[in-house]
């Protein structure tokens, strides 16, 4: 490997030595390709054709309202497949086609980076196949049938609590044994080296347009940016952006599942510990022997028991601050958004959204707050229904 | 105690392969468990591999994740490892593997865990996770804990790679023999001779075999490719699960499948 892929002492490439060479493989083409002019151009393309980019910046003027502050809402909401998640898809995607692979696999737990790669999958005519646990297949049902109706296969994966860490388990072993013809499409800002890199870079734009959208339509940067965090990527995209305006607050807020004191929750950079899972050194869920917890959360995208290696650095360094947020108050987050915008989002930015709530009587009127909408919740219409059904 | 040396020198005085069994240290319950152990020695094992069971062991496949479910459901933990490991020594004194996955080791403390593994008689810990380019990260705690190394090789390990695998290792090299996790296979790969041959011409290091390796004539196989170990897990750990009801009889079963294998990897042929 060329680099080490460390953020301080966090990230590396902890996997076994059968996959050191494709990981390898990966990270020179990525240096290879990714100021191409050719492969950028074309990337830039398909962006703004395909995925819909740039993606509008809205001042969400009933919310903030709502809130007493100014919210500005980053609307990746709005790119195709309903996702910041194309972003990355389209970029590593295309990869893959530089690097004349023609199968994909991933994992996906909401069925978001599921979904963007079946989508890529079509798009380039590669075979795709989607790992997926057994519970989000349940919860995220829309999204099976849509990766489907793209052409990909999902695999159901028993293992574990049938969520995301299970079903980057087994997307790991599959991708051990089929290493030479399959490109091995991560949907998020972590596990090995050089994935935590190449996630983050597509992902940039987010950021990039978001400071450029808010100089033009603002006239300054904002005061606070917030993000959800689940592996990463949608935070580590749009705090990108803001990272050397020192400022400008940077927040990410995770799962709180259930609630902290429960035990059952997802909210790894608040509640975790250092260790080694998934190929790097991350903040982590586990019990004192290093055994990985069982995470749980309302939002399948958001289940998962440790975190991308800048996020941690992130932390430490104090550049970042993050937070939780409870399922309740997510579930009310994404109501509020609905009634007063007409916006539904998904559960995972709704995150972000109940920190704002949080916020209600902290932040002055002035104040303004980016929220990264990093994907709508037309896929969580589902679980919105049964946990807070509807009075006629 | 015996180190791998002697035993490998031992071997290959005789012409003999090393037989070389896997297990999840507590699967199914300690006590089973350690039986199984003593089950094998007394059928020949020469050296032991010994895994502690880990919740996301991702180079495993079906059969020995769920080794390792039944293992943490009765209730092992890296600490009764300890216990565990001494009373195998305890039994009769035979080389030792740990094969681990980081975090555990990590979570323990890496100069605490391989000292304190030493002491209870293991000869050399293996992390699944941490390859060639971490390996700092590892020998140096291992070899003044008392340690050999341990290092894996793969069908793709390129041979500046392999040269620098085998200059860090003192036990053996563990040679995966195919691209993929553990599991039971019905044919051996065909990359396992030309791999071995590769090695042999590298290093004087000694090189075990294992991934797949599930039928008495693949052990012999790849003994006649000139391996100096042949290592057999999800074969075994199958038997175990296959057997989960009758004690007695996966206590035999195992006994008669190691018994043949040892049989047929010794006389070693070349
Ligand atoms: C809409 C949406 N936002 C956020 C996430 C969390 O992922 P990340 O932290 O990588 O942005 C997901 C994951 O599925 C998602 O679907």
């Amino acid at each position: 490997m060329k680099y080490k892929g460390r953020f301080g002492d966090y990230g590396g490439f902890y996997v076994p030595e059968v996959l050191i060479p494709v990981l390898e493989e990966l990270e020179e083409a990525f240096y290879r390709f990714y100021e191409d002019e050719q492969f950028v151009a074309e990337l830039a393309q398909l962006s703004k054709n395909y995925a819909g980019r740039p993606s509008s910046l809205y001042y969400a003027k009933r919310f903030s309202e709502h809130v007493g502050f100014k919210v500005y809402l980053k609307r990746e909401d709005l790119l195709h497949g309903g996702a910041h998640k194309v972003n990355n898809t389209l970029g590593q995607g295309l990869l893959a086609k530089y690097m004349g692979k023609a199968k994909l696999i991933a994992e996906t737990g909401a069925g978001q980076h599921g979904l963007a790669t079946a989508m890529i999958g079509a798009l380039f005519g590669m075979e795709t196949k989607i790992f997926m646990g057994v519970t989000d297949i349940e919860r995220q049902s829309i999204n099976v049938h849509k990766m489907k109706l793209c052409g990909a296969e999902v695999v159901p994966i028993e293992g574990g609590t049938g969520t995301l860490k299970d079903a980057i388990n087994d997307a790991l072993r599959y991708w051990t044994a089929h290493v030479t013809d399959t490109f091995y499409l991560f949907g998020s800002a972590c596990g090995p080296h050089p994935y935590p890199t190449v996630v983050k870079h597509f992902q940039t734009c987010i950021g990039k347009e978001t400071r450029q959208q808010c100089l033009e339509q603002i006239g300054r940067l904002p005061d606070i940016v917030v993000a959800c965090v689940g592996g990463g990527s949608n935070a580590i995209g749009i705090f990108s952006g803001f990272i050397d305006d020192k400022n400008v607050r940077l927040i990410g807020v995770e799962a709180g599942g259930r609630s902290l004191s429960s035990g059952k929750h997802a909210a790894t950079l608040v509640a975790g510990r250092v260790g080694i899972l998934h190929g790097a050194k991350a903040y982590l869920l586990q019990d004192k022997e290093g055994q990985i917890h069982d995470t749980e959360s309302v939002s399948a995208g958001l289940d998962y028991p440790a975190v991308g290696p800048e996020h941690c650095l992130l932390k430490d360094t104090g550049r970042a601050e993050y937070v939780a947020a409870e399922d309740e108050d997510v579930l009310d987050a994404f109501g509020l958004l609905s009634k007063t915008e007409g916006i539904l989002p998904a559960l995972e930015p709704s995150h972000a959204l109940a920190f704002l709530c949080s916020q209600k009587g902290k932040l002055d009127a002035e104040q303004i707050v980016v929220v990264n909408l990093s994907g709508r919740g037309d896929k969580d219409v589902g679980i919105v229904e049964k946990r807070r059904p509807l009075e006629n | 105690m015996k180190t791998y040396k002697q035993v490998f020198s031992e071997l290959g005085e005789q012409k003999r392969a090393a037989l070389i069994p896997f297990f999840v240290i507590g699967d199914p319950d300690f006590d089973t468990s350690l039986a199984i152990v003593k089950t094998a020695i007394d059928a020949g094992a020469d050296v032991l591999e010994l895994g502690i069971p880990f919740s996301d062991p991702i180079a495993d496949g079906p059969t020995i994740q769920k080794a390792d479910i039944r293992a943490m459901r009765s209730g092992m933990t890296v600490r009764k490892g300890l216990e565990f490991i001494r009373k195998v020594k305890n039994y009769k004194d035979i080389p030792i593997g740990l094969l681990m996955y980081y975090n555990l080791v990590y979570q323990y403390g890496t100069e605490q865990f391989f000292t304190d593994f030493h002491q209870a008689g293991a000869n050399s810990v293996l992390v699944a996770d941490l390859s060639i380019d971490d390996a700092d990260e590892i020998v140096e705690p291992a070899v003044s804990a008392g340690l050999d190394t341990v290092f894996m090789v793969t069908p793709n390990t390129g041979p500046e790679r392999m040269k620098l695998i085998a200059s860090r290792t003192t036990g053996f090299i563990y040679t995966v023999s195919v691209l993929g996790v553990t599991g039971i296979r019905e044919k051996l790969s065909d990359m396992i001779g030309g791999l071995v041959g590769k090695l042999k011409k590298l290093t004087g290091v000694p090189i075990c075999v294992g991934f797949g390796i599930s039928k008495a004539e693949h052990a012999a196989t790849v003994a006649s490719a000139g391996a100096d170990g042949v290592i057999i897990g999800s074969k075994i750990v199958g038997l175990i699960e296959s057997n989960l009801g009758n004690r007695e009889k996966m206590l035999a079963e195992i006994s008669t499948f190691l018994s043949e294998v040892k049989s047929t990897i010794s006389p070693c042929t070349n």
